[in-house]
């Protein structure tokens, strides 16, 4: 057993060390009707490190990978290219396979990534500050709804129709437990974002609007009004970005008045790896910052003056607080930080404004070559890299047929919001720098196939 | 040409013992670079990353096009890569030498693991592609929730979790769910004082009022107060097992009848399953649900604090109320219940938990480190772990005090206390100590049970060579701590950095960089 140093002669020497005569008289506290007196049947055993790596290579080959087939998914995942550099500097151990920096004197790496992280995504997000990472963009956009009810001491949110309906789902499921009122519509296919229905919906009891910047649509409209209306009533706006790219060609949520934004941070260095582990970006204004969830890092001073970093504000945090602290959560996503930080850095802002670029000049043109495919209308006015297509029948069986010839289609939206059948024709298309125009042109012949 | 004969010298002059290290020019020594953030070295004109020249189009950004510097810096490939290369060796990690943080498990991280996870089949796979092309990534999600569910005795397997204290959270929704079904409206949850900080954070979160259960002098749940305090409003008791103490709890499947009898239900923290994993399985404890730390049992890596992931066995009371998505096996299909089909027969689950269907990355690196064990290899594990943090208890308990030691075998990790060291000196003095000796503290001052706690988990990945060095370094710290030297107060000497000012950092929190004049300005 290949990840077990222990000798036979080892375990023999380390029993009459104790005083044991085997292994099993150390679990002598477990009662003799719970143990198993042998290894449990019906399993297979220890394998060679070839079979295992056959026995899984197997299954992924029963997949059919994005690179494989002209891709157009996004919906809150997006496939965008990760330099070799940055999966390389994950691997390194000291990143790898560290723990959370608890012992700051040796974690000075992490803590000066994370402070850095901290600061990009802050920058980014066009906010004060930053917290080390959430689990995911779902969780930090509940976390944002729980906050801004800890800070206005109201409990009734505003979810706009364009937020992810993933995002809603957790929001709701997590509702019905804390008490939260959440009011919320399914999208409709309208070129217009529903900032005006929002605004109307505002009133003393609002806690927050949460919207979703582009949204699930793919639709962008200026967030100031919805601000100016929030804060008027002396509620919050929360902003969701699911695609942080945008943020390199359009206006940051944090500049148009949002008081936290959050995030999904996985387009940027982490990959699909189908839904996860992804990167939870949490960003809010300085006014805020003690009843932000989740680790932060500080910079500080070790006892000979140098600069170093150490996680702080734990007095927010459970293993101090208990039942009092601001959230349960005990992880950040440490890893996939890194590689957004990583990614970021290799990038930098001119690098961000290329990517950006390039994938609104293609998208572009995606759009208005789809657009041209018989029985199929664009939706959207405003978009980045992703846009909805109306098709002329329901887009889930459109969806399922395109994937049979090969060409991985959008996401239909009878997938996203079954509860609304009455836009069951939408189809959300996202097109990165990853894209060619062979697979435009792939997509498109197939779609008019399917649509015939 | 002829070689000259006098060049550079090969053996080195004698060293004087009062030599004094020079201050060097850069503040680097040697291997031990110093290195700025990337604010003061990067620009935001710099990029490490060329693109396509991208085709002229009209904007159709609405408008809303980000105007004014953004701020981020960038830097070329090879700079980005010393960057971080230089910041790693600032680490210390699981690859570098034993890393004993009891409860935190830091085992070995397989690097198959690693190779499968990216495997393109996996790695580069939408959430939301067509279920007939990922047919095999739900395959891998359906054959380790199989494991898990064998492993443990269970009824069945919510895999969304995103962590452990995730993996909590979904366990009392599912709680919570089943007793409004039954609408039996309970308020209490009982956690017993030993309980990791997240137990009564996830309870309050969940709406519940958390009440403490004492310990008995032997550091286990005290049945008797615990029967006692059981009522018509008691939701459920929260117990790690085996304990933040790393002792099993000994009375737990009495504890489950009382709790059952009670109606209420037992949650169990399962941050410490692999000191058991293979050898006892909790169902046969009479647990409803418990959370499995895919990166402590099955070693994922903790990447510097994170990603976890954390799946959550339910019993079949509770059960129907687990979480979308799931993985079924229809005929030789895998399908993907999500709320698009939930309807038809799963209509009570208490909804969605997080957006997609959990930590594939982690599911794949699991499950890979699971089949390289099999059944016999786990049990194992299990077996190894817990001799390991035996040999560590009885090498060291001559000279650190054992609050428990007395009462037989510890499971996984053992715990001591600070009883017995010089006035002034601390827990902390230990484990500074201990980064000067090459080592990873312990966790400290954590189960809040005992006084200056120090638990230590070596976990089944480290050799008998490596504990006898990790005992000999304990073992001197002890004994200097005791003598009370002074010089451990200062500790760490060799670490990139001294003791740091926490109480600084909080009470003027600098949470991201500014540029120093408009920091300046801001004074």
């Amino acid at each position: 057993m290949r990840y077990l140093p222990l000798t036979d002669a080892d375990r023999q020497d380390m029993l009459s060390v104790i005083g044991a005569s085997s292994v099993d008289d150390l679990f002598v506290d477990v009662p003799a009707e719970a143990g198993l007196s042998g290894k449990i049947a019906g399993l297979p055993d220890h394998a060679s490190e070839l079979a295992v790596e056959r026995h899984m290579a197997a299954l992924a080959r029963k997949n059919l990978s994005a690179g494989e087939a002209p891709f157009f998914l996004g919906a809150g995942a997006y496939r965008h290219h990760v330099p070799a550099s940055v999966d390389h500097l994950i691997q390194r151990g000291e990143f790898l396979t560290a723990y959370t920096p608890y012992q700051p004197e040796i974690a000075q790496g992490t803590l000066q990534v994370l402070f850095e992280f901290q600061t990009q995504v802050a920058r980014l997000l066009g906010c004060d500050v930053a917290n080390a990472s959430m689990y995911d963009g779902s969780t930090a956009c509940w976390e944002a709804i729980g906050m801004a009810r800890r800070i206005t001491r109201r409990g009734k949110a505003i979810l706009s129709s364009g937020l992810h309906p993933h995002y809603v789902s957790v929001a709701n499921t997590m509702a019905k437990f804390t008490g939260d009122a959440l009011v919320h519509a399914a999208p409709t296919l309208d070129a217009a974002t529903d900032i005006d229905a929002l605004i109307a919906g505002i009133d003393k009891d609002t806690s927050c609007v949460v919207v979703q910047y582009p949204d699930i649509l793919g639709r962008i409209a200026d967030l100031t009004p919805l601000a100016d209306a929030a804060h008027a009533a002396g509620a919050l706006l929360v902003a969701v970005v699911t695609e942080p790219v945008a943020l390199g060609a359009i206006q940051a949520p944090g500049h148009m008045g949002a008081d936290i934004v959050v995030g999904e941070g996985q387009s940027i260095g982490v990959g699909l790896q189908f839904g996860g582990p992804y990167l939870g970006l949490f960003a809010c204004k300085q006014k805020y910052v003690r009843q932000m969830p989740g680790r932060l890092c500080g910079e500080t001073v070790d006892a000979a003056g140098k600069r170093g970093f150490v996680l702080t504000l734990s007095t927010r945090e459970q293993h101090i607080r208990r039942e009092k602290a601001t959230s349960n959560i005990c992880t950040n996503s440490g890893l996939c930080a890194l590689a957004f930080s990583i990614h970021m850095t290799l990038l930098g802002e001119r690098g961000l404004r290329e990517l950006a670029t390039l994938n609104h000049a293609l998208t572009v043109q995606a759009a208005d070559r789809l657009a041209q495919v018989p029985g199929v209308r664009l939706l959207n006015d405003s978009f980045f890299n992703e846009f909805t297509l109306v098709l002329s029948k329901d887009a889930r069986e459109v969806v399922r047929n395109l994937a049979d010839k090969g060409v991985l289609g959008g996401v239909s939206l009878g997938r996203l919001f079954p509860d609304a059948p009455g836009i069951g024709n939408g189809l959300v298309v996202a097109v990165t720098e990853t894209v060619t125009a062979e697979d435009i042109e792939a997509f498109a012949k197939a779609l008019e196939e399917e649509l015939a | 040409m002829t070689m000259l004969k006098e060049g550079r010298p090969t053996a080195p002059q004698a060293v004087a013992e009062a030599d004094e290290a020079p201050v060097t020019a850069t503040g680097n020594r040697a291997l031990m670079l110093e290195e700025a953030l990337i604010f003061e070295i990067g620009s935001t004109d710099t990029t490490g990353v060329d693109f396509a020249q991208a085709p002229q189009v009209a904007s159709r950004l609405g408008s809303l096009a980000r105007t004014g510097s953004i701020g981020l810096p960038g830097l070329s490939e090879q700079e980005t890569v010393r960057h971080y290369t230089r910041l790693s060796r600032q680490n210390y990690a699981i690859d570098l030498g034993l890393f004993p943080l009891g409860s935190c498990t830091m085992k070995h991280n397989p690097r198959l693991n690693e190779k499968v996870a990216r495997m393109p089949g996996f790695a580069d796979l939408h959430p939301l592609a067509p279920q007939s092309t990922v047919q095999g990534a739900l395959a891998v999600i359906h054959e380790l929730a199989a494991w898990l569910v064998t492993l443990t005795g269970m009824h069945s397997v919510a895999m969304s979790p995103k962590a452990g204290a995730h993996g909590e959270l979904c366990g009392l929704l599912a709680i919570r769910a089943a007793l409004e079904a039954r609408g039996d409206a309970r308020s209490v949850i009982l956690v017993p004082e030993s309980a990791h900080g997240t137990n009564p954070a996830t309870a309050a979160f969940c709406g519940y009022k958390v009440e403490d259960i004492p310990a008995t002098p032997d550091g286990r749940v005290d049945l008797e107060a615990l029967k006692a305090r059981l009522g018509p409003d008691v939701a459920a008791v929260m117990i790690t097992n085996p304990n933040t103490c790393g002792l099993f709890e000994r009375d737990m499947k009495t504890i489950s009848d009382a709790v059952h009898a009670a109606g209420a239900f037992v949650y169990c923290d399962g941050a410490n399953f692999n000191a058991i994993v293979g050898r006892v399985r909790p169902g046969d404890l009479g647990v409803d649900a418990m959370h499995i730390n895919l990166h402590k049992t099955f070693s994922t890596p903790h990447g510097g604090g994170g990603p976890g992931s954390g799946p959550v066995v339910l019993s079949q009371a509770l059960a129907p109320f687990a979480p979308l998505p799931f993985v079924e096996k229809q005929g030789d299909r895998f399908v993907l219940v999500e709320e698009e089909t939930a309807e038809d027969h799963h209509a009570q689950t208490f909804g969605r938990m997080v957006a997609f269907h959990g930590q594939m990355g982690m599911f794949t690196r699991a499950l890979t480190y699971i089949l390289s064990h099999g059944a016999d290899g786990l049990r194992q594990v299990a077996s190894d772990a817990v001799l390991n943090a035996n040999y560590i208890l009885r090498s060291l308990d001559d000279v650190l005090d054992a609050p428990f030691g007395g009462s037989g075998p510890c499971m996984h990790e053992a715990l001591f206390s600070d009883k017995g060291l010089a006035e002034g000196f601390t827990t902390l003095d230990i484990a500074k100590g201990l980064i000067d000796e090459g080592f990873h503290p312990m966790t400290m001052y954590f189960p809040l049970v005992v006084h200056g706690a120090m638990l230590v988990e070596p976990t089944e990945t480290e050799s008998k060579a490596a504990l006898d060095q990790f005992i000999l370094a304990l073992r001197s710290l002890a004994e200097r701590a005791k003598a009370g030297d002074e010089a451990l107060k200062g500790a760490p000497y060799f670490a990139p950095r001294r003791r740091l000012d926490e109480t600084l950092a909080a009470r003027k929190p600098v949470l991201t960089w500014t540029e120093p004049a408009l920091a300046q300005a801001a004074e």
